[in-house]
């Protein structure tokens, strides 16, 4: 199979100029908003609490922080990428283009991808303002940075589809992700919790991300990092059979 | 593979929609190289989703379609990347420029850059100087110019036009056809819709009509005129006819209402009718009538008995 690469090209320049003209909205806002809890979290608070796991509470967040950017921008590009088409009706043209889902997909998700890693990096760069921090395991911080933020952006894409009104566009976000996020240990070690508020912490899919991506910064982990690995492609895997479901039957594309 | 005779080859389309509704009830089509073919036909009679299968928008319940000898589904990059579309609605990408939005295009049908081609079609729909307007900024005729632009960007073989003059302004509709001319010249294949029959007459090679979902009639338009330009003159006979008499042999004549009408038909440009030496004809060979009628077919009328009798 030959890949439609102009039009791969197409869609990922298409992407990436919406998000360099809503400049302000998709890139600044959330270094802006980052830096604040860095501010009240990091130092505010922070400089009332103890080390965790031997760690400034300031560094200790950056990890977490990092990762609910990334989640929440990686949905939001994406499935606002998606979703804007359909709601336009400019999806016709996706839709009669000589192009196969592979090539929609790594348009819109490659370009929702890009756009959160350029954010996570330059909260990383931003945190540096604020706190001293470690890299202790650089090419597994890119990893989990990269993974994060395909995987997110694939359900973001997902999300994108399945949602026929911007309340459903937000609602999942906004009922599911963010409640998630801030129980998937941003903000603390889950051994700080009650022994069944621990375990129920478990169910949190967020909850190995962070902990895989705090432990490429200090080495220490809340679980396993082989564990945070396959969470992450079990659910990469997950998002890639869901579109290729989507396609195959045209679900909310065609009928 | 077979010779791609048919620009589009269709057959026994159908379409059932999730509600139950079948739009299309087994449509047999082709669409020949180089003409411009105009689909005709009332609202909701299946037109933009005959349309919307081809260009692979919706998909087909059954049949199939080949495009330039490639089918749509198993060969679909093949056949889509001959295909330009300009859809019924108005949609745009607002917020992009007028370069941008029509330089995606391109892309994304699988062509190289190419600046020359892409300032050729924005400047033979006017819109070059608007080029790095955003479209939202356009105007309702403007944004269909862009459309337009789209589908043109990518060099089509084949173009669909769906309903393109519904509520465009006269300057457009002129610039539209001037540009239809010129792809026709070229070489591309247009296909459009409308349900003016006057727009289908002006332009198309051939008509085909559309009712209810089944085609009803496919015709090349001189055909069709010479049908407008005919005549029907009506005998009313006193007594029926079981055959026509050998006397009155040789003419264009035909017995309708069981024997009791015989119909002559003429051609109303010709110089004689021929309505004199007929009914000279009926008098020496003693066949009375009470009444005579003639009725001139229009294309209109044409349709709109095809539409009842599928009804
Ligand atoms: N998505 C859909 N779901 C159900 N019915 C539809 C859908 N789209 C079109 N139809 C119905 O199919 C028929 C044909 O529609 P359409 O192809 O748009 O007609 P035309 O373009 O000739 O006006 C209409 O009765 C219309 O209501
Ligand atoms: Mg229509």
């Amino acid at each position: 199979m030959t890949l439609n690469l102009h039009a791969i090209r197409a869609i990922y320049v298409f992407e990436m100029a919406r998000t360099f003209r809503t400049l302000m909205q998709s890139i600044i806002s959330p270094v802006i908003s980052t830096s604040l809890y860095f501010v009240v979290f990091g130092a505010a608070i922070g400089s009332r609490i103890q080390e965790v796991d031997g760690i400034s509470y300031g560094a200790f967040i950056i990890p977490g922080l990092i990762m609910l950017s990334l989640l929440t921008e990686s949905i939001s590009n994406a499935s606002f990428g998606i979703y804007m088409p359909k709601y336009s009706g400019t999806i016709y043209e996706i839709l009669s283009a000589p192009i196969s889902a592979v090539e929609t997909v790594i348009g819109y998700v490659g370009a929702a991808a890009t756009k959160s890693l350029i954010l996570g990096v330059l909260i990383l760069i931003t945190a540096r303002f604020f706190v001293d921090y470690e890299i202790q395991h650089p090419f597994w911080m890119a990893a989990f940075l990269v993974l994060t933020a395909l995987t997110f952006s694939m359900f973001g894409f997902i999300l994108g589809i399945w949602a026929d009104s911007f309340e459903r566009l937000q609602v999942v976000p906004l009922l599911i992700v963010m409640p998630l996020t801030f129980l998937g240990g941003s903000f603390y070690s889950i051994t700080m919790l009650p022994p069944f508020w621990q375990t129920v912490t478990l169910f949190n899919p967020v909850v190995y991300l962070v902990s895989g991506f705090r432990w490429s910064f200090y080495g220490s982990s809340d679980v396993g990092v082989e564990l945070s690995v396959l969470a992450i492609l079990g659910f990469l895997a997950l998002c890639t059979g869901i579109i290729w479901y989507i396609f195959r039957t045209g679900y909310r594309l065609k009928v | 593979m077979h010779a791609p005779a048919s620009a589009i080859e269709i057959r026994g389309l159908s379409k059932t929609y999730p509600d139950g509704f079948q739009a299309l009830k087994g449509v047999d089509l082709d669409i020949r190289s180089g003409e411009i073919f105009a689909l005709l036909g009332p609202n909701g009679a299946g037109k933009t989703t005959l349309i919307s299968v081809v260009c692979g928008i919706v998909n087909p319940s059954g049949g199939t379609v080949r495009v330039s000898g490639h089918d749509i589904i198993r060969d679909f990059r093949a056949a889509r990347s001959l295909i330009g579309l300009v859809p019924q609605e108005l949609t745009v990408e607002s917020f992009e420029s007028v370069i941008a939005t029509v330089k995606f295009s391109r892309g994304l049908f699988g062509k190289k850059r190419d600046d020359a081609h892409i300032e050729k079609v924005l400047r033979d729909l006017s819109l070059w100087e608007k080029r790095d307007n955003r479209v939202m900024e356009l105007s309702g005729g403007m944004k269909r110019r862009v459309m337009i632009a789209k589908a043109l960007s990518h060099e089509p073989k084949i173009l669909f036009l769906d309903e393109p003059t519904a509520g465009v302004d006269v300057e457009l509709r002129r610039d539209m056809w001037e540009m239809v001319r010129r792809l026709r010249e070229s070489g591309v294949t247009i296909i459009l819709t409308t349900h003016y029959i006057e727009e289908a007459e002006e332009m198309a090679d051939r008509i085909g009509v559309i009712n209810h979902g089944e085609l009803v009639l496919v015709e090349e338009k001189n055909r069709l005129m010479k049908q407008l330009g005919r005549k029907e003159l009506s005998v009313h006979l006193q007594s029926p006819l079981d055959t026509i008499p050998t006397a009155l042999a040789g003419r264009p004549l035909e017995l309708a209402d069981g024997g009791h009408t015989l119909v002559y038909s003429f051609d109303a440009q010709a110089e004689e009718s021929g309505i004199p030496e007929l009914l000279k004809a009926l008098g020496e060979n003693g066949i009375d009538f009470r009444d005579l009628r003639t009725r001139e077919s229009s294309l209109e009328e044409i349709f709109v008995n095809l539409v009842r009798a599928r009804a």
